[in-house]
């Protein structure tokens, strides 16, 4: 579709560039690398929390493990559960070869690649 | 000015070039693959983008050592590292059912290529 | 799958590594506590050691990683990990709140054993998911 068209290849980019120059336009409002006076690194609200509380109360010098597991430990759940949903879904997606199951099928019986 | 823009926020350029070529791939390319792929460096750039907006400088990594104590501003912001984790490993698991419906497709239609399908669809319709 | 190369070199190499891959998988899910790694990372590592194997000797592997235990080992992990969040609630306390004050065990002790349980099914999980992946795509879609 895209690599046909001239003008639609030169629209698309066109737009790509355009999404470029937004995004470096966009990268002046951001703070200075390791600014420590940006919003990320002031630690408001809950940062704070974890940084100072997470040694004594689980034992774990690994902050981003206590906050994984334990702390957050429900969202790790769910998302654990989307890993085995996907492995799941790869499984019945595609055809099994089940040995022993496909003696009768020949080259005849299969329609042929692209027509319908 | 722009000495100080480049100086303070080079990472984000790079970041935002990886981001160009992620939609570039995805949009401007014929072979569902090579789609893929494009995702694919998207979704790094992203995770590019959140760990580098966790730095903060004189501070250490997010694991407790005894000489620092626990003080809040000696260590970096742990959320981000915690994000990005996560979302690695969705990443992972995105491209491989991305791929097995790869897989499927060319069982069914025979190529990858867009514009063969588009035209096999149209005749089949 | 694709051919396997038939050069003595590569299965032995191949089947002398893949044991130290193993080990300094399982010393990264275990030392999650102390250094960056944990589950996740450690199952992927767990399932590259797998997919090393499957490459290099091909028919062989199927006979030491059967071509169906992915899945089984997944969903192993994943109602391991589910139960590890029941036992808190059983014993008086909510879902995954594993700090509970036992009479002789501290708070802090059981977060640290209950954090350390759900990274090593975790990363049974994750071994499992992308062996089931791969697996499927490697023999799937063919004729």
């Amino acid at each position: 579709m895209v690599e046909r068209g001239g003008l639609l290849r030169l629209v698309s980019f066109v737009l790509v560039a355009f999404l470029g120059a937004a995004l470096v336009w966009g990268a002046t409002g951001l703070p200075q690398r390791g600014d420590p006076l940006a919003p990320a690194a002031v630690h408001q609200s809950v940062a704070v929390y974890y940084i100072e509380r997470s040694y004594e109360e689980t034992r774990t010098p690994n902050m981003v493990t206590a906050v994984l597991v334990d702390y957050r430990g429900f969202d790790t759940f769910g998302e654990a559960l989307v890993v085995v949903v996907a492995a799941l879904s790869c499984l019945l997606i595609l055809p099994r070869r089940q040995s022993g199951l496909r003696e009768g099928r020949n080259k005849e019986d299969r329609p042929a690649r692209g027509a319908q | 000015m722009i000495t100080d823009f480049f100086l303070g926020r080079y990472p984000f350029l790079f970041i935002a070039l990886l981001l160009v070529i992620g939609v570039y791939g995805m949009m401007m390319k014929r072979n569902f693959l090579k789609k893929v792929i494009g995702m694919t460096i998207f979704q790094t750039a992203i995770y590019l983008f959140f760990i580098q907006g966790a730095k903060k400088t004189g501070a250490s990594i997010p694991v407790y050592s005894v000489d620092l104590g626990s003080a809040s501003d000696a260590y970096m912001n742990p959320l981000p590292h915690v994000l990005v984790l996560t979302a690695i490993v969705v990443g992972v698991a995105i491209t491989g059912v991305a791929i097995s419906l790869l897989l499927v497709i060319y069982r069914r239609f025979g190529t990858l290529d867009e514009a063969r399908i588009l035209e096999q669809m149209r005749e089949s319709a | 799958m694709t051919s396997v190369y038939d050069s003595l070199f590569l299965h032995t190499v191949a089947r002398a590594i893949v044991p130290i891959i193993q080990v300094f998988a399982f010393y990264i899910i275990t030392h999650g506590h102390y250094s960056p790694g944990g589950g996740f990372q450690g199952g992927v590592m767990l399932a590259a050691s797998i997919i090393l194997l499957r490459i290099s000797l091909g028919e062989e592997s199927y006979g030491r990683f059967p071509r169906n235990a992915g899945i089984v080992l997944a969903g192993t992990g994943a109602l391991c990990f589910a139960f590890l969040g029941f036992v808190p609630l059983f014993l008086g306390g909510s879902f995954m709140d594993y700090g509970l004050e036992l009479f002789w065990l501290p708070s802090a002790t059981a977060h640290y054993w209950g954090i350390f349980l759900a990274e090593v099914f975790i990363g049974l999980l994750v071994w499992g998911s992308l062996m089931a992946i791969y697996d499927a795509l490697a023999t799937g879609g063919e004729e």
